[in-house]
């Protein structure tokens, strides 16, 4: 299969590690305001913490001067922060236009909430897959934001700012990484009983790669031909796996679940909640509501030997 | 000097209260004791919000973890949410408000007892609605704003939401009740002398927050009535299917939403205001500017709601819009709490629990206000929305900051209400465990929200940091409860041995310190001059009392309590109606398939409107009449007025009828649902204006407006006329302007 990218590190502070120009404009703006609310923050307690020093109260002590007030001081403590915020507002202004400008006249790429998976499509050469988005380093994709049922809001902190998917009226954001790596992204509109896993990545590669990526997803399935594959293949179309789910190459065209042509090849599965491996594709076979309670996907109560073929089956989808 | 529980009753009740004094609390209306009960229901309630925050922590200390189901988390945080606002902080200050504002101006009870009794009882039963969701295991699991569609019967299918609708409806009801009672309290009820500009600050910010009331829970209100129509008439307001609006709901609830979080702020505003200058031994500095920010605050208060919205795509211009006025809302609060530090400053400051509470209240409330702001750089807030940054935001001002004000008020106002002190050293130890505690719980919340983990999530794998950061959120919390608990044991042990309080332990200065403590039922046995904001530091101090404040001349003439009452009530009302138009409004602008109104009978409903129009004259005209002292022309004025309303309810009556027998339900689109929902409440307020007027033509024919007339006609009045008002609008609104645009 060859990925040639590496996988990042992720840096804790995700929404501090920018890796976008859109999120660089935006850190540079918390810089700022971190300045400026560390100022105020210091100066005000500075105050406080003074007052309490200098004026404590001692036994005996007449009580003091019974100030009621300033108006020259009401009027400068006023006005400074009036002045602040119009600097604020005029930074915010500045850095909304960079960071997230009107989208292309068509998307690159359309996300689609689903309860609880990310539907990922590319209108342009026709690409269909789940959970896992994979772009070209340095180049801006405009993404169109859909949902298919509630509310749900995409946010990969380091690439880009956050948005809602609301049913019946399409958003747009601007993705785009500077540099290779593997950026964690999940759902922040809760959503239902399984908002927590509705969890994806972002996998930017240089180009060269992300084309040849692409060129391998827009192959179809290729029929397995080891026994154990076979079995799981037929066992696949027969069950109501097919009312689901969509295998390319096959009769397989449903789009209610996650597209799976090419499962073998993505890192987690269940949109987050596992990592792929073939002992956690079996877990998940075997009840997926064991692992994801509530997801859509019923427990079938398959046998060992069914769950067996079913992953044979779906290993060979690289 | 240890006494039983009995025993300390006995010294606070006359002897006919002791004979039955459980039966006496629960059927009391004096004020104090009232306040008594919405402070144990709402100790009760944060027990329960505690208990389910502990639980979400539990779940949260460790990666991956299992301890509750997905959907059990879910209603933990809905139901943690919704019991802290509405169980917990709401009836905590609206105690607080109940006990101490009538003492603050001198008054004997609230301007309607019996009002407030009713407005208290809603609380527990809708409490006890809402819990009772859980006990049938269909507790809401959607979180405390509901978000749509999430909402809707697709998707929350069982009962909880329209438990949770409904007694929020129910809670609503009794805030609204509340915000009357103070608003004509504090209005009409100061004694000789307390004039507007004389009122303490804890009153001026409890008498501005009863219009926030007034004007935000109706919003409220017409939300959850529209949600409930989508439920259970299957209606389509927030469902896209048919055309309905999600954004819609968000609009509208944070309309409410947010100057809801103004309404749980300003009473703890005012907790500050009393308490920092009493233990700095000076007056507020800038008392004019504190009270003048509240009414700014209150006013831009909504205007700012869509600064929650800024991620649902509404265009940066509205973005911009709100998040200017966010930012400007900053400033008079910020206005507040340098004022608050100007008067430490130079003070003689006395480092009595009260006080240790509103010092870390200035620095957490700063914290959690410099977040908001944060908050309102629209950039920035793409980053923080619906992650742990913005949970800790709002827990530092609604815990760092009202928390810790309610806790201030309860340790300065206590001796006041039991007549006994309560423990210093208790005191302090609940303090540093409440600091440590809150602290170690949410500032560590700030990072997690930076480094990416959402909100409203059961579990999360095991990325860099999010472990150990949320493992300390969760040890600290369990600090925060065993705070709690120090604090109800120190409650429970001064009631039954703390050491006698005196009337003025404090040495404070406002009124409700001038009599016993506790006061007697009647509150005053003589009140001092007042001529300042601060009238027991007058009588203390001759040789320099406080300059006079305003003419001192002022008569004693108040404003009718019953009238003005009614007034507060139709503006809790316009607002209803305003939400309800504002619907109507947005979703027939668009064309649409089915009935429009045009399918509606213009002439006949003018008809009909001109019979209801001409009753309002003829109310004018019957309140003229008993004006004058005819009792006779003020009966047949009024039958008159009835009979002109029956006829317009029967038009109504008549219309619907037409349209349902062509097919018009309520949920055939969206014209048909909000015709019905608009014509339908106005016609409701119309048949209950009808039956009210009933009432009073029984009573006149009775001969009770013979002698000193009640103010029951000119309330019914004031009502009538505004139902009038409002059809004025729906008449434009739905049947006049769509023809003609």
């Amino acid at each position: 299969m060859g990925w040639g990218w590496g996988t990042a590190v992720v840096n804790a502070l995700t929404s501090m590690s920018p890796a976008s120009q859109g999120t660089e404009e935006i850190f540079h703006l918390w810089m700022i305001s971190i300045a400026i609310f560390g100022l105020i923050f210091l100066l005000v307690t500075g105050f406080v913490v003074y007052s309490l020093m200098k004026y404590r109260w001692r036994e005996g002590e007449a009580e003091p001067e019974q100030v009621a007030g300033q108006l020259t001081v009401e009027i400068v403590w006023t006005v400074i922060p009036m002045a602040i915020v119009v600097l604020l507002f005029v930074l915010t202004v500045r850095t909304m236009a960079v960071a997230d400008p009107g989208p292309a006249p068509a998307p690159d790429l359309i996300v689609t909430g689903h309860q609880w998976w990310w539907e990922v499509r590319y209108p342009k050469s026709g690409l269909v897959t789940a959970n896992e988005i994979h772009i070209p380093t340095g180049v801006p994709f405009s993404v169109e934001l859909d949902s298919a049922d509630v509310l749900h809001e995409f946010w990969v902190a380091q690439l880009a700012r956050k948005m809602t998917t609301v049913p019946g009226h399409p958003n747009h954001i601007w993705l785009e990484a500077d540099t290779p790596g593997s950026y964690p992204g999940s759902c922040s509109e809760f959503c239902g009983t399984e908002h927590a896993w509705m969890r994806f990545t972002v996998i930017a590669q240089p180009p060269a790669e992300f084309a040849a990526w692409e060129r391998a997803q827009l192959q179809p399935s290729v029929l397995p031909t080891e026994a154990g594959a076979v079995a799981g293949e037929q066992l696949f179309m027969q069950m109501s796996c097919v009312s689901c789910h969509a295998i390319g190459g096959t009769p397989a065209h449903a789009r209610v679940g996650p597209d799976l042509t090419h499962l073998a090849g993505r890192i987690q599965i269940g949109s987050g909640v596992l990592d792929n491996s073939p002992d956690n594709l079996r877990n998940w076979l075997r009840n997926p509501q064991a692992v994801k309670p509530g997801v859509e996907m019923p427990n079938f109560q398959f046998t060992d030997q069914q769950v067996t073929v079913l992953a044979d089956y779906l290993e060979t989808l690289k | 000097m240890s006494e039983s529980p009995e025993a300390v009753l006995e010294s606070i009740l006359s002897p006919d209260q002791r004979a039955h004094y459980q039966l006496a609390w629960l059927s009391t209306v004096d004020h104090k004791r009232i306040g008594i009960l919405y402070l144990l229901t709402g100790t009760v309630f944060f027990v329960a919000g505690g208990l389910e925050a502990l639980a979400m922590r539990l779940q949260l200390a460790v990666p991956n973890n299992h301890l509750v189901a997905p959907d059990t988390y879910n209603m933990l945080f809905t139901m943690h949410g919704t019991t802290m606002i509405f169980l917990v902080v709401m009836p905590l200050l609206f105690g607080l408000a109940n006990y101490f504002v009538p003492l603050q101006i001198g008054a004997r009870d609230m301007a309607f007892p019996r009002l407030n009794a009713f407005s208290f009882w809603l609380v527990p039963l809708g409490g006890i609605l809402l819990h009772f969701s859980i006990v049938i295991g269909d507790a809401s699991t959607v979180g405390w704003f509901a978000y749509a569609p999430l909402n809707e019967t697709p998707y929350a299918s069982r009962l909880g939401v329209d438990y949770w609708a409904i007694s929020l409806l129910v809670l609503g009801i009794g805030s609204v009740g509340t915000a009357i009672n103070l608003f004509t309290t504090v209005l009409c009820l100061r004694a000789p002398g307390m004039t507007l500009r004389r009122l303490p600050l804890f009153t001026w910010m409890n008498f501005i927050n009863s219009f926030l009331v007034l004007a935000a829970i109706p919003v409220l209100n017409a939300a959850l009535v529209m949600l409930l129509c989508d439920r259970l008439l299957n209606t389509h307001f927030f469902l896209p299917a048919e055309g309905g609006s999600p954004i819609l709901w968000q609009h509208i609830f944070w309309a409410f939403g947010h100057p809801e979080v103004y309404i749980l702020a300003l009473p703890a505003f005012g907790i500050i205001s009393e308490i920092i200058p009493v233990f700095s031994r000076k007056p507020i500095f800038g008392y004019e500017f504190v009270a003048g920010s509240t009414v700014a605050i209150a006013l831009l208060s909504f205007g700012v709601w869509a600064h929650h919205m800024f991620t649902v795509g509404m265009g940066h211009a509205m973005d911009l819009f709100f998040a200017g006025s966010t930012m400007l809302i900053a400033i008079p609060t910020g206005v507040k709490v340098l004022n608050w530090t100007a008067t430490m400053f130079r003070g003689r400051i006395r480092f009595n629990t009260p006080m240790l509470y509103c010092i870390a209240f200035l620095i957490q409330f700063l914290c959690g206000g410099i977040s908001g702001v944060s908050h309102a750089i629209v950039p920035l807030d793409w980053q923080t929305k619906n992650s742990y940054y913005l949970v800790a935001h709002f827990h530092y001002v609604a815990v760092g900051g009202i928390l810790f004000a309610i806790l201030a008020a309860v340790h300065y106002w206590f001796p006041k209400m039991s007549g006994r002190m309560l423990s210093e050293k208790l005191g302090r130890w609940s303090f540093w465990l409440m600091v440590v505690g809150f602290n170690g719980t949410f500032m560590i919340q700030h990072f997690l929200g930076l480094a990416g983990m959402g909100r409203r999530i059961y579990t999360y794998p095991d990325l860099p940091g999010w472990g150990w950061m949320n493992m300390l959120s969760t040890v600290s919390s369990f600090f925060m409860a065993a705070a709690a608990l120090v604090v109800l044991w120190n409650i429970g042990s001064a009631m039954l041995r703390g050491a006698p309080a005196g009337d003025n332990p404090w040495e404070a200065w406002t009124l409700e310190w001038a009599t016993t403590s506790p006061p007697p039922v009647e509150n005053f046995h003589a009140l001092p001059p007042i001529h300042s904001r601060r009238p027991l530091w007058d009588d203390a101090h001759p040789e320099r009392p406080d300059p006079v404040v305003g003419p001192d001349h002022e008569g004693t003439a108040r404003p009718d309590k019953y009238r003005s009452a009614m007034v507060a009530f139709v503006l809790s009302e316009g607002a209803f109606f305003g939400t309800l138009i504002l619907a109507f409004l947005y979703f027939n602008v668009q064309p649409q398939q089915g009935p429009t109104p045009k399918s509606l009978d213009l002439l006949k409903t003018g008809v009909f409107s001109i019979c209801l129009f001409a009753s309002s004259f003829t109310m004018w005209r019957s309140e003229k009449a008993l004006h004058r002292g005819s009792n006779r022309g003020m009966i047949a004025w009024l039958s008159l007025t009835i009979a002109l309303g029956g006829v317009f309810i029967c038009g109504q009556g008549l219309e619907y009828q037409n349209l349902l027998a062509h097919g018009m339900l309520i949920d055939t689109n969206l014209f048909a649902t909000t015709f019905f929902t608009l014509t339908g409440f106005h016609g409701i307020h119309v048949m209950v204006g009808l039956l009210l007027m009933l009432i009073v033509l029984g009573l006149a024919m009775a001969g009770v407006f013979k002698s000193k007339p009640p103010p029951a006609l000119a309330m019914v009045g004031i009502y009538w006329h505004f139902v009038d008002i409002v059809w004025i609008l729906v008449l434009t609104v739905v049947y006049i302007l769509p023809r003609f645009l």
